[in-house]
């Protein structure tokens, strides 16, 4: 299953590997690069069994906050187990040893947990994209803007600030994130970017937002980010 | 406007310069992870990734079960 462009590398690694590595991380790269198609074989399945124990255990960790149940779950778990399986077959002679191999290979099938996890939400999403639940905001920013005329300020700052200051992106993905509430991750599949686009988004968001209030003397300068 | 609301505004504005964003925090996180279950300070090495994984709610939870997988592993051997 090891591809022949990354089996030379691997294989090479897992021959330094009993000087570099502990002895399960070192046996592990031995056996899944082992020159025996049927050493090779049971090594893969070991390493997939694993991966779906670690799978399964990561979706039932999350199910109070996902809408997917039941045999779909479990389905998600198989999914995630194969594709971390094809990738780290596919990434076996990155492994450097900064770790032990078990916890870089587990790495893969939580991260793929993670963002199917993220695609399911789209099968009947609470919210649909482009919402505006504006009536939200003060929530989300722990604001009652009918006791204090401060937080009505605050508030109207704010929506200065996205409506305004935000580039026609960064607005539809922090109102998506912050004001309508979709999961991230959710996000960042429907608008087919990584992560850490919209990570990014949020983050410069929330820097001009707090910029601007201490401006409008909201907040005192000190404690920004 | 209330210390509890002034907190909450605060809380949800922050943003630490050393947070280094979801693509490096998750490119090591099986490094951070093995030097937490190695007894020792990841955020002491990695600064930055601690500062990320408190900000952000996707990788928080990514850390949270890799942390999981790999202390129940420990705790199954």
């Amino acid at each position: 299953m090891v591809k022949a462009c990354a089996y030379d590398d691997a294989v090479q690694l897992a021959s330094s590997a009993a000087r570099d590595l502990d002895d399960e991380s070192a046996s592990w790269l031995r056996r899944l690069v082992s020159t025996t198609p049927a050493d090779q074989r049971a090594a893969e399945r070991d390493l997939h069994g694993s991966l779906l124990r670690i799978a399964r255990a990561e979706v039932r960790r999350r199910s109070a906050s996902t809408p997917v149940t039941g045999p779909e779950l479990d389905d998600l778990a198989h999914q995630a187990a194969s594709d971390a399986m094809l990738a780290i077959i596919a990434k076996l002679a990155e492994f450097r040893g900064e770790s032990r191999f078990t916890t870089w290979a587990y790495r893969f099938v939580i991260l793929e947990v993670s963002s199917k996890l993220g695609r399911h939400y789209w099968r009947n999403p609470p919210v649909a994209l482009d919402a505006e639940q504006w009536e939200r905001l003060p929530d989300r920013l722990g604001l009652d803007p009918y006791q204090h005329a401060e937080a009505a300020g605050i508030l109207a700052e704010v929506r200065r600030v996205i409506d305004t200051e935000l580039t026609a992106h960064q607005r539809r993905v922090f109102i998506a994130v912050v004001v309508d509430g979709i999961p991230l991750d959710a996000l960042a599949e429907r608008l087919d970017l990584q992560r850490n686009a919209i990570y990014k988004v949020i983050f410069d968001s929330r820097r001009k937002i707090r910029r601007a209030l201490v401006a409008e003397g909201y907040l005192d300068e000190a404690g920004a980010g | 406007m209330t210390m509890n609301e002034r907190d909450l505004l605060e809380r949800f504005l922050h943003t630490d310069p050393r947070d280094v964003g979801c693509a490096e925090a998750m490119g090591v996180l099986h490094v951070y992870v093995d030097l937490i279950t190695a007894g020792q300070d990841a955020a002491v090495s990695y600064p930055g990734v601690a500062a990320h994984l408190a900000a952000c709610g996707p990788c928080g939870e990514d850390f949270t079960g890799l942390l999981a997988a790999v202390s129940g592993e420990q705790a199954d051997g």
